[in-house]
């Protein structure tokens, strides 16, 4: 069955992104190839199709009708419904805007940075994974892409600090630090909520989480829905405005991190009146400040970097900060860092339902990565990344452990905070 | 007017102004285009932007580690191609002169054995990135009439070049008005197809080393 496709949306969205950046990046493309060799979803399937630069024609291909000469003398024919049908695939499964195909472009060109905005012109075209689409729905009307209510994450949070004998605050009046969460954690990972509520008040700091603006995904960014995106960043400024606090910290979520930190002021057109730290960077200068105790984790680990804090958020040292010294047997992976591979499931592709049997494809070089490190766990700062490894983890099988940062760093806090010495 | 007055008369005139005309348009469209500004704080160890560029420009000169098994074959291939298209063109006395009669400005040449030879090289390198474009399926899936006809234009002069100087096939007038007239081709193409990367491959790395630099992502 196909639905009515709205190419002239679709043709608008496209052009309405023509900018310096994007228009250079579309002209520079030399078609090499190079970059599917980076490609996670390449590396996995060997598609062709899954070649980054291959997933930017049908924008490519708006933008060379409109320009003059190519489209205006015949050379560049206008998109059609089949560059559309054919492209919601390879645009929304599988591509987690990793930004890995940056490094190996030998021109540059930054393609995941164009994935998200090309999103748009496929949903204003009527196209997109409808359980993408939901949760980007979910977020704007129940506050978060589970459906966690303000109501629902009252209930929750009561429930998360009775379980796990911490306290967490709550729309307290004033803080200094506002704390988002990822419904992911929320529902599926309480622990590492009660994790981070231990941490900051192992810290003395003043926290606060808000029922105004709690949600740290982003589901409108990465389904491709400008005005949802824009609705979760002022649930978050609002939030903070109201309590005062000069620092937002974002959860262990990449995307969550990527589209607040440097991605939400654009949106809104101003800038925030806040600093965003990702927990682990947030951790980092907690650790800085001789605020965190800790006792040694002595087992080997292996860190997985998520792509949006390391690789295209430039907060790849700070996890290993707060590794340094406390995980005594840290076995880097090869690739890591800014290099390593992404997990498959970022940019919104762990909503899609039907991407899983890629995305679990995508895992057999995380479970390669890992076992040649001989680490017993591999530790992440994403619980999307998370959530995605578990999944893949339990269709193959796998033995290897999976773990978070906060947690484990919760695990081992020394009892005695340093301000009651 | 016989042929060689015709290819490095009008002929070699209006490929120049295509040239010319057509790359300053080209970057000119570019340039004043709006350019998104990123409000968003940078990282307070960021570099100064220029330092971004810079650091973005020679980044991408190599590839890292992971990807040096997969691309070795592209990147040194595209290093002897670009590399064997620079001393052709500069080394070669008679281009040399053309290019004095151009700027008004000389240096010495390579001995034209060398250039020979070198071409020769060239000329297997693009035959290899052919090949490799008609039977990868990565490439044979994302290629274009922009990356055949442009591999044709950037070929021929250098075939053409290398049969002139060789004085094969044909009177040295032919062959050096066939030569001129696939160095038309090529001006004429440059600025409509994908050979304008000889001057994007500076802005696009650099911007895209620029953002990278201001987020704190080490280059």
């Amino acid at each position: 069955m196909s639905t009515a496709i709205d190419l002239k949306a679709a043709t608008r969205t496209f052009l309405a992104q023509t900018e310096g950046h994007l228009a250079t990046y579309l002209e520079g493309c030399v078609h090499c190839g190079a970059c599917a060799d980076a490609c996670h979803f390449y590396a996995a399937s060997g598609d062709p199709r899954h070649t980054p630069a291959y997933k930017l024609f049908p924008i490519a291909k708006a933008y060379r009708n409109h320009k003059f000469p190519f489209g205006w003398f015949g050379f560049a024919r206008p998109i059609g419904e089949r560059d559309l049908r054919e492209w919601e695939e390879l645009l929304f499964d599988t591509c987690t805007m990793c930004g890995r195909c940056t490094m190996i472009c030998p021109m540059g060109i930054d393609i995941a940075s164009i994935v998200g905005g090309a999103r748009r012109a496929f949903v204003a075209a009527g196209l997109g994974p409808a359980d993408l689409l939901a949760a980007a729905d979910n977020s704007r009307d129940h506050g978060s892409p589970l459906g966690v209510t303000a109501d629902k994450l009252r209930d929750r949070i009561a429930w998360i600090a009775d379980d796990n004998e911490v306290t967490i605050p709550l729309d307290e009046p004033k803080a200094d630090v506002l704390l988002t969460l990822s419904s992911v954690e929320t529902m599926k990972y309480p622990k590492s909520v009660a994790a981070m509520a231990k941490l900051l008040n192992h810290a003395g700091v003043s926290w606060t989480l808000s029922t105004k603006g709690y949600e740290a995904t982003n589901f409108g960014y990465l389904a491709g829905k400008g005005v949802i995106a824009k609705t979760m960043v002022e649930r978050i400024v609002a939030a903070a405005e109201s309590v005062g606090a000069k620092t937002v910290v974002i959860p262990e979520c990449g995307h969550a991190y990527g589209v607040l930190r440097w991605s939400a002021a654009a949106m809104l057109g101003r800038p925030l009146p806040f600093q965003v730290l990702h927990i682990s960077e947030f951790l980092a200068h907690l650790k800085r400040d001789g605020k965190l105790r800790l006792t040694p984790f002595e087992e080997p680990i292996t860190y997985h970097d998520p792509c949006q804090v390391s690789r295209r958020g430039g907060a790849t040292a700070d996890a290993r900060e707060v590794l340094r010294d406390f995980a005594r047997d840290l076995r880097e992976m090869t690739p890591t860092g800014d290099e390593n591979w992404c997990c498959g499931g970022g940019g919104g592709v762990q909503a899609i339902g039907r991407a899983a049997p890629l995305r679990y494809q995508v895992f057999k070089l995380k479970m390669e990565q890992v076992e040649r490190t001989g680490a017993k766990t591999m530790v992440s700062a994403c619980s999307n990344c998370r959530l995605t490894m578990d999944e893949s983890k339990a269709h193959w099988q796998w033995q290897g452990g999976i773990d978070s940062l906060v947690e484990i760093v919760a695990d081992h806090l020394v009892e005695e905070s340093p301000k009651a010495q | 007017m016989d042929l060689l007055d015709f290819a490095r008369g009008p002929a070699l005139t209006a490929a120049l102004s295509v040239f010319v005309f057509g790359v300053a348009w080209r970057l000119l469209s570019l340039f004043l285009l709006p350019w998104a500004r990123d409000p968003s704080p940078r990282r307070a160890d960021a570099r100064p932007a220029w330092v971004g560029a810079v650091r973005g420009f020679a980044r991408h000169l190599w590839p890292r580690k992971p990807f040096a098994r997969a691309s070795m074959l592209t990147t040194v291939n595209g290093y002897v191609m670009h590399l064997g298209l620079a001393i052709v063109f500069f080394g070669l006395a008679q281009h040399i002169l053309f290019l004095r009669g151009l700027f008004g400005i000389a240096w010495p040449n390579l001995p034209s054995g060398l250039i020979s030879g070198v071409a020769v090289v060239t000329l297997g390198s693009l035959a290899l990135a052919l090949a490799r474009r008609l039977t990868h399926p990565v490439l044979r899936l994302i290629s274009t009439f922009n990356d055949y006809f442009t591999w044709l234009v950037t070929f021929l002069p250098i075939a053409t070049g290398l049969l002139a100087v060789s004085h094969l096939g044909a009177p040295y007038p032919t062959l050096l008005a066939v030569h001129l007239l696939s160095v038309s081709l090529l001006l004429i193409w440059f600025p409509f197809g994908k050979l304008m990367h000889a001057f994007l491959v500076f802005v696009t790395r650099s911007e895209t080393g620029i953002a990278y630099n201001r987020r704190g992502v080490v280059l």
